[in-house]
């Protein structure tokens, strides 16, 4: 007993920079620096496991502990629920809307408001759309490229649902995981991929 | 003085014009370029656009029009003490303004904290002119005394446009917010897991046509701290970088960072050190 004191101690003192006295110090200093506005309350600071862990620079840089990441990765997996009606293709006219909207969930709207996927932010979709980003990787083709099979279809649920269920420091926002789209509106993103009839896919 | 005025209204009417062309978003149909059968235009083209403009019109960014209101604010007596600003020291000593910006956040023993630009200002208008700062801390950007405040900034920075940045780390103060804002940088929350990384951490990315600069190299970080303050097209105002700030959180689905914060300051801290050997060019015009 008296030993694991010593071996604490001793730790502590070893301790760099980035210890836990920083960490009380970074805690306070965010807790004293934000605060509620509209529907972002400053609950939103706080962090679950995934954001914790991809927090650090050090893992962002590829420098993460494989097993932390895969444990993340599982109980994200496991929390994604399939279409409730079991629909995995909607509208791609309406998911094209979907994809063009970046709003919902900052503190100047409502909490009513139709959120959109931003998806268009980062990623190359529909080739007619020329003001597109490249955070993410080019979808145009998306389905062409990859078939139409269960595996590819249920794939891309999860992801648009969950993406830190493959990747736990994706940048993908987690749509379905934080509610930011309705499962209708998964589906017609859905289906902006992946209906042969979709311009993604010509 | 009247000339000034003209000419900056010339130059607000087309700035609007400018903006109908290349706002890249919202994604208003009608503002989009023409979608043609095949990838016509190049991807960048907007952007292009944007940077000659900015060239074209370099003598004559309506931030004049605040830099001069900023420079009468600085003069005029005023507050429960009926003083001016003349005596602030911004860090190079009472009343220097020339090259300030270039050496901003630093500590100050006086108040014992880092402090950036505009976080100085308002202990200098609560100590020199006797107003308070909560009511400018609870209030608006672009209204009452804050707004004020941003006419000063737009003063100030101007009077450092060509300096190199060179702000200090030997305080351990200035070391510490240096390290708890590159960990805000890299703090992920929220219902979209965003944190400034997201977005400014890794070279030539863009969200839609927007290019995003990498704040984490000296070269990114000195063309986005070097450019800010600027004046911002799309919202015809004059931001400075806490309004900046404020509203990079807004998109992050984060909650309101309060105004002068020691989190805004810690990260204006990481930015401007990260930036550090490169040329102040705010206030700067963007998008």
């Amino acid at each position: 007993m008296k030993n694991k004191y010593l071996i604490t101690a001793a730790t502590l003192l070893a301790l760099p920079m980035g210890s836990a006295f920083a960490d009380a110090k970074f805690d306070k200093m965010m807790k004293d620096s934000f605060q509620t506005k509209g529907i972002a309350s400053i609950d939103r600071l706080k962090q679950d496991a995934a954001q914790k862990y991809c927090s650090d620079p050090a893992v962002l840089a590829g420098k993460g502990n494989p097993k932390q990441a895969e444990s993340i990765q599982k109980a994200n997996m496991a929390s994604i629920k399939q279409p409730a009606d079991g629909k995995y293709i909607g509208d791609w006219k309406a998911g094209e809307r979907i994809a063009q909207s970046g709003r919902g969930a900052t503190w100047s709207d409502k909490a009513d408001a139709v959120n959109g996927g931003g998806c268009y932010n980062c990623h190359q979709i529909n080739k007619a759309e020329l003001s597109y980003g490249n955070i993410g990787p080019s979808l145009w083709n998306y389905g062409k490229l990859r078939g139409y099979s269960k595996e590819v279809v249920t794939y891309t649920w999860n992801r648009i649902y969950n993406s830190k269920a493959y990747n736990v420091c994706s940048n993908m926002p987690r749509f379905g995981h934080f509610n930011l789209l309705t499962e209708k509106q998964m589906q017609d993103v859905m289906a902006l991929l992946l209906d042969p009839n979709s311009p993604v896919n010509q | 003085m009247r000339q000034h005025w003209t000419r900056g209204a010339l130059i607000v009417s087309s700035l609007f014009v400018l903006q109908a062309c290349t706002t890249p978003e919202p994604p208003k149909k009608a503002a989009a370029p023409a979608p043609a059968p095949q990838a016509a235009a190049p991807a960048g083209a907007p952007t292009a656009e944007i940077e000659k403009y900015r060239a074209m019109i370099a003598d004559g960014n309506p931030s004049d029009l605040y830099e001069m209101a900023g420079e009468e604010l600085w003069k005029k007596a005023m507050g429960p003490k009926n003083a001016t600003l003349e005596k602030c020291d911004l860090g190079l000593g009472p009343g220097v303004v020339k090259g300030v910006y270039a050496v901003l956040p630093r500590y100050f023993k006086d108040t014992n904290k880092v402090q950036d630009l505009e976080s100085r200002i308002v202990t200098c208008m609560e100590r020199l002119q006797g107003f308070d700062g909560k009511e400018i801390i609870a209030g608006s950007f672009g209204k009452g005394k804050r707004k004020d405040v941003e006419a000063i900034v737009a003063y100030v920075v101007a009077n450092s446009k060509g300096a190199t940045i060179n702000v200090s780390m030997k305080h351990p103060k200035e070391k510490e917010m240096y390290e708890l804002g590159k960990k805000s940088f890299f703090y992920q929350a929220g219902p979209m897991d965003f944190s400034c990384a997201s977005c400014h951490a890794d070279p030539g990315k863009r969200i839609r046509l927007q290019d995003l600069p990498d704040l984490t190299q000296q070269k990114g970080a000195a063309l986005g701290w070097g450019a800010w303050p600027a004046y911002r097209v799309s919202s015809g105002t004059f931001w400075t970088m806490q309004y900046r700030l404020n509203d990079c959180y807004r998109q992050q689905r984060f909650p309101e960072p309060i105004y002068i914060s020691d989190d805004t300051i810690a990260v204006s801290m990481y930015m401007a050190v990260t930036a550090n050997g490169g040329k102040m060019a705010a206030p700067g015009l963007k998008r």
